[in-house]
């Protein structure tokens, strides 16, 4: 097709209308309503820009003490720079922080390894078994002659990668169950799955936090106690897994009817059905809002800052009762901000990159 | 009074399904663990918080030290401590996820009667206070009528706060801010006239005011708040021997004894410290601890003064006054019973 357009002699657009100046009139200036709107923007943004630079990085400090701090006039990064290592490792024994670094720096890799599903094989689900078991004897200790660190004291980043990478890793395949269970035929499970996800929608995390920390542990056996990171983690899970089931049955609900029955008619039994057509269709088109919740619960692992869990947000407002540095709670929101960025925006542009990856033939609901 | 108490404790297990402790039990599970798990605030500078290394430090935290002293006469890897919030701290000591807590608890009759805990020597007498910006030109609360006030929701403060005012008939306004540090901030701003916390409190906050001098705490204090630590209610013998550990810092403090020349003292002939330091031997026995551990929390921790000093006296960046923490001899409320 493109053979036959070469042939046919470019005539130029006008000069306006390419370069520089035709991209900003087709995307600044195409229309009353949208030049007011730029030049209003841009007005604002010459206002504040320069002075968050000087506040920012012109007259900011970086390694002072608190005191130094209050007497400069611009932003204290020092209450970052000072405080980095409770910050981000809390309570971890002091001298023992390079394992939890360690656990961290592996759980990256190989989530960064992972992203690229040509690469999934045995191999890599060895690799990830071996290296969740090196993760958890870095955290916990206690093999290897390493020391044993109770999990009470597992705090900032880590808990926080901890509780979502678990929270996610978990609760996504509890949440197809569940959405399957409320479509399934039988009675039983279908009211179970529909009971289960009612009672979690219709209740705020923080509740089921609480229940987890606070109630729980009442109706537990004389001298059985469960660890406190496990029950919030469980808490997640639950809470997250209802969530992503009404996603997946919206994805389940969505797809033809003729779906399931040329499966049928093929022979498949049910979970042959499930797992080889149905699921990958149904799971595809629900990627967008799946991540979505994928990523508030990874927003959400810092609620459990009101069952005195430290993670990084905890963290952060622990060293800003100190009365040294008290008061540059802006600069150490905006830090704890970037990390929380940089989490979630990679997450959702892995989503993006899923969905361009998946995107082949047709989807399966169009056609007459 | 056995009965009683088996009555008691059933009521409670029946209505709350809480753990009831038998006499012993905690003292013979914290030598058999090795430890003690302490139920602490990790945000409250000088009474309960790690610094940046995560070494915990403070008022409460001394306290249990003073108690792990005394059960174990060493402090290696004696604690272990549990950050707790508002609203988790009594639930963690009814459900045995701890042993101990000090967590600047403020004793009630409420809290006693229905929470099926028992508190033991107070270890710091708070109470609610006022500041204000010296360019309001007030002298006392009392001339506080009109003011918007900047307080923590949903706390005793907020409830002690609207009945000062209403009982001294003032119009009032409040500013409520879920977290200390902002709540200051939002004072330091001007959004509100006078900013209303524990008197513990007041002086930290004004210590990380951008000018401190031009702030000042109103002399009046409004309510009272003994902060004091707690055991579960039903082991006689562990509260026993929180409670005078915490004594026994009051009494070192009383008799003259610090973490200084308390291996000195071991020569006295005065028969009171002889007693106290476990020199005659008696005191130990009773408690089910070791006869010197007295001696231990002394050597160890420090008395009652020391301690204070250390944390939130006057040379920390709280620098609040002995007042009320003062021993009796010394216009405070500090007394110890004797040791014998």
């Amino acid at each position: 097709m493109s053979e036959s357009t070469v042939r046919i002699e470019e005539i130029k657009p006008p000069s306006s209308d390419v370069g520089m100046i035709g991209w900003v009139r087709h995307h600044l200036f195409n229309g009353v309503f949208n030049s007011i709107a730029t030049i209003v923007i841009f007005g604002f943004l010459i206002k504040i820009i320069p002075d968050f630079i000087q506040w920012a990085f012109i007259d900011s400090v970086w390694f002072t003490s608190g005191k130094e701090c209050h007497a400069a006039q611009g932003a204290c990064w020092s209450v970052i720079t000072q405080n980095i290592r409770f910050n981000i490792f809390g309570y971890y024994p002091f001298e023992e922080q390079w394992r939890p670094l360690v656990a961290m720096i592996i759980l990256i890799s190989m989530l960064v390894y992972s992203r690229d599903w040509n690469r999934w094989n045995k191999m890599l689900g060895y690799a990830w078994a071996l290296s969740l078991f090196i993760m958890g004897v870095l955290m916990k200790g206690g093999l290897f002659g390493l020391v044993p660190v109770e999990s009470t004291k597992w705090s900032g980043l880590p808990l926080t990668l901890l509780l979502s990478f678990f929270g996610i890793l978990m609760s996504y395949p509890l949440g197809v169950v569940l959405a399957l269970g409320r479509q399934s035929r039988m009675p039983v499970i279908k009211a179970f799955s529909v009971v289960y996800i009612e009672i979690i929608r219709g209740v705020p995390l923080i509740t089921l936090l609480f229940m987890s920390s606070v109630m729980f542990p009442l109706f537990l056996p004389e001298g059985v106690t469960i660890d406190k990171v496990l029950r919030a983690q469980v808490a997640i899970i639950l809470f997250t897994a209802a969530y992503i089931a009404e996603v997946v049955r919206g994805g389940l609900q969505a797809m033809d009817k003729g779906q399931y029955e040329a499966a049928e008619s093929l022979g498949l039994n049910y979970f042959q059905m499930m797992r080889l057509i149905i699921l990958p269709q149904a799971l595809k088109i629900v990627i967008p809002p799946t991540v979505g919740i994928l990523i508030s619960a990874f927003k959400d692992t810092s609620l459990v800052v009101i069952i005195a869990l430290y993670d990084i947000l905890n963290t952060t407002k622990s060293i800003l009762t100190d009365p040294e540095w008290t008061g540059f709670s802006t600069e150490a929101y905006i830090f704890i901000a970037m990390i929380y960025y940089i989490c979630c925006f990679s997450m959702s542009q892995y989503s993006r990159r899923i969905e361009k990856q998946l995107e082949y033939k047709h989807t399966p609901t169009q056609g007459p | 009074m056995l009965k009683n108490f088996l009555v008691g404790c059933s009521l409670v297990l029946v209505t709350a399904g809480l753990a009831c402790a038998e006499n012993g039990d905690t003292l013979k599970a914290v030598k058999e663990k090795g430890y003690i798990q302490v139920g602490v605030n990790g945000d409250l500078f000088g009474f309960g918080k790690a610094d940046q290394k995560g070494v915990w430090k403070g008022l409460d935290i001394d306290t249990a030290r003073a108690v792990a002293a005394a059960v174990f006469g060493d402090l290696n890897d004696r604690l272990h401590f549990t950050p707790l919030t508002a609203k988790t701290r009594f639930t963690a000591l009814q459900s045995k996820e701890i042993d101990l807590l000090t967590r600047n608890a403020t004793r009630t009759l409420g809290r006693e009667t229905s929470l099926g805990l028992d508190f033991v020597q107070v270890n710091y007498y708070d109470g609610q206070g006022f500041m204000v910006p010296k360019a309001l030109g007030v002298k006392s609360a009392k001339e506080l009528s009109g003011a918007t006030v900047c307080v923590l929701p949903g706390t005793t403060t907020e409830q002690n706060a609207a009945d000062f005012f209403r009982s001294n008939k003032m119009d009032w306004k409040t500013v409520t801010i879920e977290s200390t540090a902002e709540l200051s901030q939002a004072f330091y701003a001007g959004r509100c006239d006078v900013l209303t916390s524990d008197a513990s409190q007041l002086a930290g906050l004004r210590a990380s005011a951008p000018n401190p001098g031009d702030y000042m705490i109103l002399p009046d204090i409004i309510s009272k708040e003994p902060l004091a630590p707690a055991v579960r209610h039903g082991d006689n013998q562990w509260k026993d021997i929180v409670d005078f550990s915490v004594l026994a810092m009051i009494n070192a403090e009383e008799l003259g004894i610090t973490s200084a020349n308390v291996d000195e003292m071991l020569k006295s002939t005065n028969p009171e410290i002889q007693r106290f330091l476990g020199v005659s031997p008696g005191n130990g026995e009773a408690l089910g601890l070791d006869e010197k551990f007295a001696y231990n929390i002394v050597k160890l921790v420090g008395n009652y003064g020391e301690v204070f000093e250390r944390n939130v006296g006057v040379n920390t960046p709280l620098g609040i006054e002995r007042g009320l923490n003062a021993l009796w001899t010394n216009g405070g409320l500090m007394y110890s019973p004797p040791f014998k």
